[in-house]
């Protein structure tokens, strides 16, 4: 059976969060967020996973320690647009739940 | 004052579908919505992507989804008040409404049925000083090209590197007298042929590019007369009639989280039992707007909800009066344009 892996994800107010999240339901980070309840609901997720808003961005707290998939054009371009853009911020609904990014913490950008 | 049964506010998939099925019962609908054009989210966020879970199509592309439901509709005759967002209700004694928009359109039904999806797509606003100044009155600032007569021969800079940007670019560039787009990167994201005219018509000096630049600031006492930019990390300052931010849109529950509506999770609580009624009678909502056990924000799942509440509308319209099901099929399709639909009727005749 696939393994839930342990993310970190410190929500809008600043909270940290521990949660298991599966590897085998095809979820995304973004997903994983909206499960756990971790910002309100219209708030993230937006445009359901398309990469065309940035509702679901997110800093990544540890890049050196856990490989994340380059970006796609489309991620790259929307970040280019979006508010609050630091180095570190990924779209959530890009990120692939699996084995290779256990221990991976995040925080959840302010809203857009 | 616009007199219709059925008000829907939100003229995506859901709302245009209620359009069909109230018209089979007779019942006119009205249509408000904020974007200048009908389709919600499928028109203005991902027209040229492809849905694959609407029944009876194994693929179709989110444009051509709306052009459909227009094309279905279309005999029902359904009023657009468009560009424009719900503000107030008012609730008369006789239990129909009042709707005022945000410009004063007044709007008198019999029943409401709230499809606004996510809400109200506002436009992603400039982080800029006095963005709120020069926004209003026509000062300089244009979020929507709603009437293109605006920007003729005037100058106009163009902020923004996605689909709604270059598209604006090329058709203003023969309109206004000078088009400027402006982009933080070089690189833009949209379909290949916008990106190759943009080109040409910049090699053919017909659109100025300044990138990778940001507008930074406004000149302007009475109106804007001039943006800011910063390129590479120096300000250049460029003339100017209008500024037009397109960083796209984002969507707000808006005035409608006003109207006293029971609301949980950014979504309108409804009665899912029976016809999606909000706890206020006669007010309706349905499809992504709405919330219940088990919800799924899905396309199809709003059109089942809109044929519900479309009944409920009727039984509460005309109490007592007992109303059979008809297959379009077997019934066809009366328009309230005097036309039409039928099958073809099978003939009875010997083969020899």
């Amino acid at each position: 059976m696939a393994q839930d892996i342990i993310i970190k994800i410190t929500d809008r107010n600043g909270v940290q969060h521990e949660v298991q999240a599966p590897t085998d339901m095809n979820m995304n980070l973004m997903e994983v967020i909206r499960a756990f309840e971790l910002a309100e609901e219209g708030t993230i997720g937006v445009c359901g996973g398309m990469a065309m808003c940035a509702s679901c961005q997110c800093y990544v707290l540890n890049e050196s320690e856990v490989p994340l998939p380059e970006k796609s054009p489309d991620e790259e371009a929307m970040l280019w647009e979006a508010y609050h853009v630091k180095e570190n911020s990924r779209l959530g609904c890009q990120i692939h739940i699996n084995q290779e990014i256990e221990g991976l913490e995040v925080q959840i950008a302010p809203e857009q | 004052m616009i007199q219709t049964d059925i008000l829907i506010i939100g003229a995506g998939p859901t709302g245009l579908f209620t359009v069909f099925e109230a018209g089979l019962l007779k019942l006119k609908c009205h249509l408000i919505d904020a974007l200048p054009q009908p389709g919600g989210q499928l028109a203005e966020l991902y027209p040229k992507k492809p849905i694959y879970d609407i029944p009876g199509y194994p693929e179709v592309l989110a444009g051509d989804l709306v052009t459909n439901l227009m094309e279905q509709i279309k005999q029902f005759q359904p009023g657009f008040t468009l560009g424009e967002t719900a503000e107030t209700i008012d609730k008369l004694e006789d239990g129909s409404f009042i709707v005022t928009t945000n410009k004063g359109t007044q709007h008198h039904a019999k029943a409401i049925a709230i499809a606004g999806g996510l809400g109200t797509f506002e436009p992603r606003k400039p982080l800029l000083k006095d963005v709120e100044f020069y926004e209003k009155e026509d000062r300089g600032i244009e979020y929507f090209v709603k009437d293109p007569e605006l920007f003729r021969n005037k100058k106009i800079v163009i902020s923004g590197g996605g689909d709604s940007a270059l598209d604006w670019s090329i058709f203003l560039s023969d309109v206004a007298s000078e088009v400027t787009l402006v982009h933080r990167r070089n690189e833009f994201r949209g379909a290949l042929d916008s990106v190759e005219k943009v080109q040409e018509l910049k090699n053919e000096g017909k659109i100025k590019l300044i990138t990778p630049a940001e507008v930074v600031g406004f000149k302007g006492s009475e109106r804007i007369e001039s943006v800011d930019i910063e390129i590479n990390g120096a300000r250049m300052n460029i003339e100017t009639d209008y500024f037009i931010p397109l960083f796209g849109l984002t969507p707000k529950l808006g005035a409608i989280a006003n109207w006293g509506l029971e609301i949980e999770k950014n979504a309108i609580k409804v009665n899912n039992a029976l016809d999606y009624q909000t706890n206020i009678e006669g007010i309706y909502a349905i499809g992504d707007v709405n919330t219940y056990p088990g919800k799924l924000k899905l396309i199809l799942c709003g059109f089942h909800e809109a044929t519900l509440m479309c009944q409920s509308v009727y039984n509460r319209l005309n109490p007592g009066k007992k109303y059979v099901l008809k297959y379009t099929t077997v019934s066809g399709v009366d328009g309230f344009d005097g036309t039409r639909k039928e099958a073809e009727k099978a003939v009875v005749k010997s083969i020899e």
